[in-house]
């Protein structure tokens, strides 16, 4: 094991550990915008919004990420439509690709999650909300989703976990995250162990303090489960 | 417990030992997705001239031979492993590569070149000359130049883990915008979808690409090149160790180069003779 190669590649890795956390924040913010609107169609009595909701959960959830990935970049780029539309613009770029191909596939595991989290809130609680005379928007901003929402974290986190490590995927469209300038290091040094490892500890880094970030929120969100002192 | 562990060390120093020096089974690792040199085809066989080269040389090996496809980003790592025990796969021997791993001699040598979109406006830099980086005299010298000027600031791609990357690197330097593909179909993909201005890659491949459908608007701008960073040629990978293995190979190719069967495996493929 040669430790000083671990030791001179970790700044490089580090550097690409910005392109990580902008792929993972960006998804991450707009897929759960997303989400919360795809998990309302996919409450709602209408059964068109209800399928449409349900086909895009069941393509973007059984479909591997990396075949998404490819789609999205190589796929697209296939028709001359799009080369020629404004929309090339977008699609030349493997970062958008790659964010758009991340972002979508989080949007269908969150809605999801957020599905299962207003399920659970109980429908005594719901009751008396109406029963005070609460309209659906305020019934939905101070009951529903609050409560939903503290039921869904521990499942929410696992999936800003997996979405970390699925950024990896990217770097098979040339983006160079911290997977990528790993790849274009072992090129030169021919030792993938050291520097795998190296970029698994950035990984785990990022992941650790997502974790503690998660406890924090979940301590603060059910104040009634603490002990008082 | 310390004997338990002596005797297990001494088991597995036997074993290996013995598996050193027979050379009845081989194991040869090829990408499989850089035709015509070696790729798959639509059985998901493996096919090229570097396959029927492989199987060519364990006949006169008398080796019973197995191929495994490997990704090319990972297949010096792999032959270290002991994952198989030879590299056939359009490897150019480089010095870098040297300094871990052995190589044949070398069987073929193809030019690499760059190559555009037709439309393209660096289409205008005629595919011209030849520049053998070793010995830059004053025409290849401005061959190089004005290749250097027509792709100042523009989009490169290349196959990552090649020669091409590094020349890229080493020559091109900042001057453009290098970006690296995982396999030379996909930088060929990018290339017809205007994503990079210029593609560089062995002129062999690129050709392979251009007499398909899709490859149809591909051309080739500026110089042949080779040497420097591209190498001497392309040869068998093998482990350091495994000297007697090397001298088995090279027994092998001169045979093969001597009774023209080498010349004849990238005849078929290539449609011309890079055997050298």
């Amino acid at each position: 094991m040669n430790y000083e190669l671990m030791i001179d590649t970790f700044p490089k890795l580090l550097g690409g550990s910005y392109i990580t956390i902008q792929l993972v924040t960006i998804s991450l913010f707009i897929g759960f915008c997303l989400a919360i609107g795809l998990a309302l169609l996919r409450l709602s009595n209408n059964y068109f919004l209800n399928f449409f909701a349900k086909t895009y959960v069941f393509y973007f959830r059984g479909t591997p990420l990396l075949v998404q990935i490819f789609l999205i970049y190589y796929g697209i780029a296939q028709f001359e439509v799009v080369r020629e539309s404004l929309a090339w613009i977008f699609f030349k770029e493997a970062y958008w690709c790659g964010i758009l191909a991340l972002t979508l596939n989080t949007c269908a595991y969150s809605s999801e999650i957020i599905r299962g989290g207003i399920q659970s809130v109980p429908f005594g609680q719901i009751e008396s909300a109406r029963s005070t005379g609460m309209s659906r928007f305020l019934l939905y901003r101070r009951i529903i989703l609050p409560i939903a929402f503290r039921q869904a974290l521990p499942a929410y986190g696992n999936e800003m976990i997996l979405m970390v490590k699925a950024t990896s995927l990217v770097s098979t469209i040339t983006i160079m995250d911290i997977t990528g300038i790993a790849r274009l290091v072992i090129a030169k040094t021919f030792s993938p162990v050291e520097i795998f490892i190296a970029a698994g500890l950035i990984y785990l880094t990022i992941n650790f303090i997502i974790t503690r970030l998660i406890s924090y929120c979940e301590f603060k969100l059910t104040p009634y489960l603490q002990k008082s002192e | 417990m310390k004997r338990f562990y002596l005797t297990l060390i001494s088991v597995l120093l036997t074993v290996s030992a013995s598996y050193a020096g027979d050379w009845s089974k081989i194991k040869i690792g090829t990408e499989g997705a850089y035709p015509p040199w070696n790729g798959t085809n639509a059985a998901g066989e493996l096919e090229g001239a570097e396959i029927d080269l492989a199987m060519d040389l364990c006949a006169r090996m008398n080796a019973e031979c197995e191929l495994v496809a490997q990704d090319w980003d990972g297949i010096i790592p792999a032959l270290q492993n002991g994952k198989y025990d030879a590299i056939i796969a359009g490897m150019s021997i480089t010095s870098e590569r040297m300094e871990v791993i052995n190589f044949s001699q070398g069987y073929a040598n193809e030019p690499a070149s760059f190559s555009v979109l037709k439309s393209s406006p660096l289409a205008s830099l005629q595919s011209a000359g030849k520049v053998n980086m070793d010995a830059l005299d004053n025409t290849s010298s401005a061959l190089l130049d004005s290749l250097k000027s027509t792709l100042d600031g523009k989009v490169v791609g290349v196959q990552g883990s090649t020669t091409h990357e590094n020349f890229v690197k080493q020559v091109l330097g900042d001057s453009v915008t290098m970006k690296s593909y995982d396999t030379q179909q996909n930088l060929e993909l990018d290339l017809t979808a205007g994503r990079i201005d210029a593609a560089l890659s062995d002129k062999g491949s690129m050709e392979e690409f251009m007499s398909s459908d899709n490859g149809q608007n591909i051309t080739f701008i500026g110089p042949g090149l080779g040497g420097g960073p591209f190498g001497g040629g392309v040869g068998a990978g093998l482990r350091k160790a495994d000297t007697d293995l090397l001298e088995m190979i090279n027994k092998a190719i001169d045979e093969a180069r001597a009774d023209g069967t080498l010349a004849e495996h990238f005849i078929k493929w290539f449609g011309k003779d890079i055997s050298m």
